[in-house]
């Protein structure tokens, strides 16, 4: 079996970070040589405090960005505008015009991406009782979320990357929401989640990165292996790691 | 929804646990009955695929599943394995239950004779 590492290796894995330098404000670098190389089949989370690259990673990878140096392949080729047919990204905030119905917004999502699934997406929604013609404003901020996750898991792409998705909801939506990532499990496909709500999310991830500040990885490796090793949960080391970094 | 979980121990040897149990139970049917997949599995317990499958090789490294080229996975048809995996699932339990009484100070002789009382009660 292949493992996700954080260091530049294969390039024809699914995501192929390469010495990716991003900084807003000269002198002070969100992101300072991040490598990563992610191989396909696994859910990996990438997990840290706020403000350690976590979002500025995946509008790179997705393009939102533009590094100021380094490289980023996804499925052994240099990200293109063609990329983005490959990757889902599911942002921070829902971009979605208010006034849309979730109908017109699932012919949106069908004229958009060959890979759409709209069956699927249908009967997420179905269990979700969300109403295919209600306007989305007049969904709750919970609800709207639980729709834009669903668009983006509808797809059958390669590379999801799902920025915060279960920060603002209630704990029944984030285990409906996780129950959503392990249903559409897809072993050609991998999944990158950013959280810092660990607890949560532990027995949905393979594998694990603790990102520190400047996008550096203080630990990564197979959740489980380290729970063997070390008697502890991925969140009480999250804990440990991070409060000794702080006093460094 | 989902499974319980203790986030200290490996999810992997959570799940082996717990399928174990229902094995021995004969809660997924009689020896040689098709075991669910993995992907049930995981939706099921809400854990990840690739926990469920490492999960499911503990379990066919002990001899209590078998694959069947590609039609999945089966309890095993070996009765003899069966017994003894549940003999020693049930020896285990009571080890361990021995223990906790040992903490409390609780000798043979005082836990024989509680024993009688509760099965009387």
């Amino acid at each position: 079996m292949n493992y996700a590492v954080f260091e530049a290796g294969l390039p024809d894995a699914t995501l192929s970070c390469r010495d990716l330098c991003k900084s807003y404000q000269k002198g002070s670098p969100v992101l300072q040589n991040f490598n990563c190389t992610l191989p396909a089949g696994k859910i990996v989370g990438l997990l840290g405090p706020n403000g350690c690259g976590k979002s500025t990673l995946m509008k790179l990878i997705c393009g939102l960005l533009t590094p100021d140096s380094g490289e980023i392949l996804i499925c052994g080729q240099p990200r293109t505008e063609k990329s983005n047919a490959l990757i889902s990204y599911l942002p921070e905030r829902t971009y979605f015009d208010a006034y849309m119905k979730v109908c017109s917004l699932l012919d949106y999502f069908c004229d958009f991406y060959a890979d759409f699934d709209r069956a699927l997406a249908e009967r997420l929604l179905a269990d979700l009782n969300v109403p295919l013609n209600a306007k989305l404003r007049a969904l709750s901020k919970g609800t709207k979320e639980k729709v834009q996750l669903v668009m983006v898991m509808a797809r059958r792409a390669k590379l999801y990357l799902l920025d915060e998705p279960i920060a603002g909801v209630d704990p029944a939506a984030r285990d409906y929401i996780l129950h959503t990532i392990i249903g559409n499990y897809n072993p050609e496909a991998t999944v990158v989640i950013t959280t810092h709500l660990i607890h949560d999310i532990e027995p949905v991830l393979d594998e694990f990165a603790f990102m520190g500040r400047g996008g550096e990885i203080l630990l990564s490796g197979v959740a489980d292996d380290v729970r063997a090793e070390r008697g502890k949960s991925l969140d009480e080391l999250f804990r440990e790691v991070f409060a000794c970094s702080a006093n460094s | 929804m989902g499974w319980q979980f203790n986030s200290k121990e490996p999810v992997f040897l959570q799940i082996a646990d717990r399928l174990r149990l229902g094995i021995l139970r004969g809660d997924y049917g009689s020896p040689d009955t098709q075991f669910p997949t993995v992907r049930a599995l995981a939706e099921a317990s809400g854990a990840n695929p690739n926990t469920v499958q490492r999960a499911l090789a503990v379990l066919e490294e002990e001899g209590l599943l078998c694959t069947k080229g590609t039609v999945g996975r089966f309890v095993t048809d070996n009765t003899q394995t069966l017994q003894t995996a549940a003999e020693s699932a049930r020896r285990e339990a009571v080890r361990k239950w021995l223990a906790e009484a040992k903490e409390l100070g609780i000798s043979a002789k005082t836990l024989i004779q509680y024993i009688q009382e509760e099965e009387t009660t």
